[in-house]
């Protein structure tokens, strides 16, 4: 009940607060929602799936180059390009999971970045479709197809407003939900969830392409958003930023990551008006988070054990029995030299 | 013919450089799970601080040793100071740790030795094109092919055939019976990271007069690093011997045969193997 209100009472202020804001303030909030979705996006297969990826930005990427590109040089009608967008960030999603999904741990790691920097390379590279280099600018606000432009910044904020609670709620059900319990239980040990008859591997596949999707849509709204798109969005700097996100914020948790996007966003802002040297405040928020706070805010504010207690683990709710879990095969319980 | 013969001889050398980063990467990993993303600073921190102490003391061999040292008080600060407070065996925040130092290391680069591209002189004595047969070859591409074979075989005869080479495949078998066995895994561990670092900054010193420096070096060697041991097998000395070199010609004959498709000669190869063998060709897991 509790948080219920908490959710409503934040709905609420998210929906007023642009009457107090100035329009420069109204779009980096908007800014914020939209890291908040990218972050929540990752959080789904990192936070709840356990599986980390380096190469998150690659469905942020594809999803605004496809709406950059159908808006700029095809048709610039809403629903095709914010249509093809997600479906564009769905198929590269399925198909890299196929690659990726393969390996775990540092390999996983590899393998999203390499996959990820293969976009990369084509969006620097091929520059009659991409502009290479320079990005594609000038891309219009969402107005074409619509009953009501969003070219302004308030219709706007709304619109990023609407689908960030939407998916929100999309997400609370999703994790909540039989297939959310699976993902933890897959989270905590893949190997019992195979033992009990669990496809772990069909979970954890769709779990990525749906965050695929999420991620292509705040890459979406991120190209209205900014009217520029450039290979920056597809970088390994954009994924690791994410990821960065997720794990300030608190792994596992929904509201965690949201946090984490949005704090970085605004942290960028401020520190970028003061200084040029924002890429080394950021490195040190890297090492400050993972030396310091690897259970993120969240984890501080539930106040979780010890600081390695357990990096993934989000507060259980007592829906997972805590069985010790035992070393997987092959696998033998190494204390490191101190 | 003599296209071929330059365009597989500056393939190999780029193969040779990228071996000297793999390695490194590989050696780490192998013994302390640890992916290191920092590794690309190595290379580009090397680089720069060569440039300066060469430009101070005008000798190559001052400034590499120089450079190198740089980077393994840096290595060794990093495994003693920060990757140890980490949890053992947790890839993600080692990353996350190592890709914090990756920007700052970057970024106070940019801020200090300024955003252009600069080329280290190469040393004097490897200036002259050597003549064999009817072909020119440019000395230097081959004194960096003839370090990387140096540096290849030194660590297999290292690794296999010496006492310190047991106790490192003691130590990547099974820490704890290395451990027991009295070892010192602790030392070793900071050796390795360091000789890693060094293996790098020697990669980024001898590259220096060949690709240059700049900002964001780091992350392209880094990148291509990675490729060369997702090919060969994270943890294999072997494989990031051949990675190494595979890598470096499809790179160098992908940029002078198809400029446009320059990344996919890379990529496409890494895929299919991905596909085929997901370990890597030499990959023990």
């Amino acid at each position: 009940m509790k948080t219920k209100l908490g959710v409503a009472a934040g709905a609420l202020g998210l929906a007023l607060v642009p009457f107090a804001l100035s329009s420069y303030q109204l779009g980096l909030l908007t800014k914020m929602l939209i890291f908040a979705l990218f972050a929540m996006s990752l959080d789904l297969v990192l936070g709840y799936g356990g599986l980390p990826s380096l190469g998150h930005a690659a469905y942020f990427g594809v999803g605004a180059y496809t709406v950059g590109l159908l808006a700029l040089r095809v048709i610039d009608n809403f629903w095709i390009d914010f249509g093809a967008g997600l479906v564009a960030a769905a198929v590269t999603a399925a198909l890299f999971g196929l690659l990726a999904l393969r390996a775990r741990g540092a390999y996983l790691l590899m393998i999203t970045l390499a996959l990820a920097q293969v976009l990369w390379g084509i969006a620097f590279g091929w520059r009659w479709l991409t502009g290479g280099d320079d990005g594609l600018p000038g891309v219009p606000r969402p107005s074409a197809g619509l009953p009501w432009s969003l070219a302004g910044g308030l219709a706007y904020y709304y619109f990023v407003l609407v689908v960030f609670l939407a998916v929100t709620a999309a997400l609370w059900i999703v994790v909540r939900s039989p297939f959310g319990m699976a993902l933890i239980g897959i989270r905590e040990s893949e190997r019992r969830m195979e033992v009990l008859g669990y496809d772990t591997w069909r979970y954890k596949y769709a779990a990525f392409v749906l965050a695929g999707v999420v991620a292509g849509l705040s890459g979406n709204l991120y190209v209205y958003y900014n009217g520029f798109v450039s290979p920056a969005y597809l970088s390994i700097v954009f994924s690791a930023m994410v990821l960065i996100m997720v794990i300030l914020g608190g792994a596992g948790t929904l509201l965690g990551p949201a946090l984490g996007g949005a704090i970085i966003v605004l942290l960028e802002n401020v520190v970028s008006s003061s200084t040029e040297r924002w890429l080394t405040v950021l490195g040190v928020i890297y090492v400050v988070v993972t030396l310091f706070a690897p259970a993120g805010i969240m984890g501080f504010l539930m106040n979780m054990g010890g600081p390695y207690g357990s990096p993934h683990t989000p507060p259980t709710r007592g829906e997972l029995p805590t069985v010790p879990t035992l070393p997987a095969r092959g696998e033998s319980p190494t204390i490191r030299n101190v | 013919m003599t296209f071929w013969t330059i365009q597989t001889l500056n393939g190999v050398s780029f193969g040779m450089l990228l071996f000297l980063l793999a390695a490194g990467l590989s050696l780490i990993f192998g013994l302390m799970r640890i992916l290191n993303l920092a590794h690309g600073s190595y290379y580009l921190l090397g680089a720069y601080v060569a440039l300066s102490v060469m430009n101070v003391s005008g000798s190559f061999v001052v400034a590499a040793a120089a450079g190198i040292a740089a980077v393994v008080v840096l290595g060794i600060v990093m495994e003693r100071v920060f990757l140890r407070r980490l949890p053992p065996r947790e890839e993600l925040p080692q990353a996350l740790l190592t890709f914090g130092f990756l920007l700052i290391v970057g970024d106070l680069s940019l801020a200090y030795w300024g955003g252009g591209p600069q080329t280290l002189p190469k040393p004097e004595f490897l200036e002259l094109p050597v003549r064999v047969g009817p072909v020119m070859f440019p000395a230097y591409r081959l004194f960096v092919i003839g370090v990387g074979a140096l540096v290849g075989v030194s660590l297999w005869f290292l690794q296999e055939r010496t006492r310190l080479g047991a106790m490192l495949r003691a130590a990547i078998d099974d820490a704890d019976i290395a451990r027991a066995t009295g070892i010192d895994v602790s030392r070793l561990s900071t050796g390795v990271f360091a000789f890693g670092a060094a293996l790098a900054a020697l990669g980024g010193i001898i590259a220096g007069p060949l690709l240059g420096v700049y900002p964001g070096a780091d992350f392209e060697i880094l990148l291509l690093a990675f490729v060369v041991v997702i090919v060969g097998g994270l943890g294999s000395l072997k494989g990031a011997f051949f990675g190494g070199l595979l890598i470096g010609l499809l790179d160098n004959f992908g940029k002078a045969l198809f400029p446009q498709l320059a990344m996919f000669t890379i990529f496409a190869p890494m895929a299919i193997i991905l596909a085929v063998r997901p370990s890597g060709l030499f990959g023990s897991r």
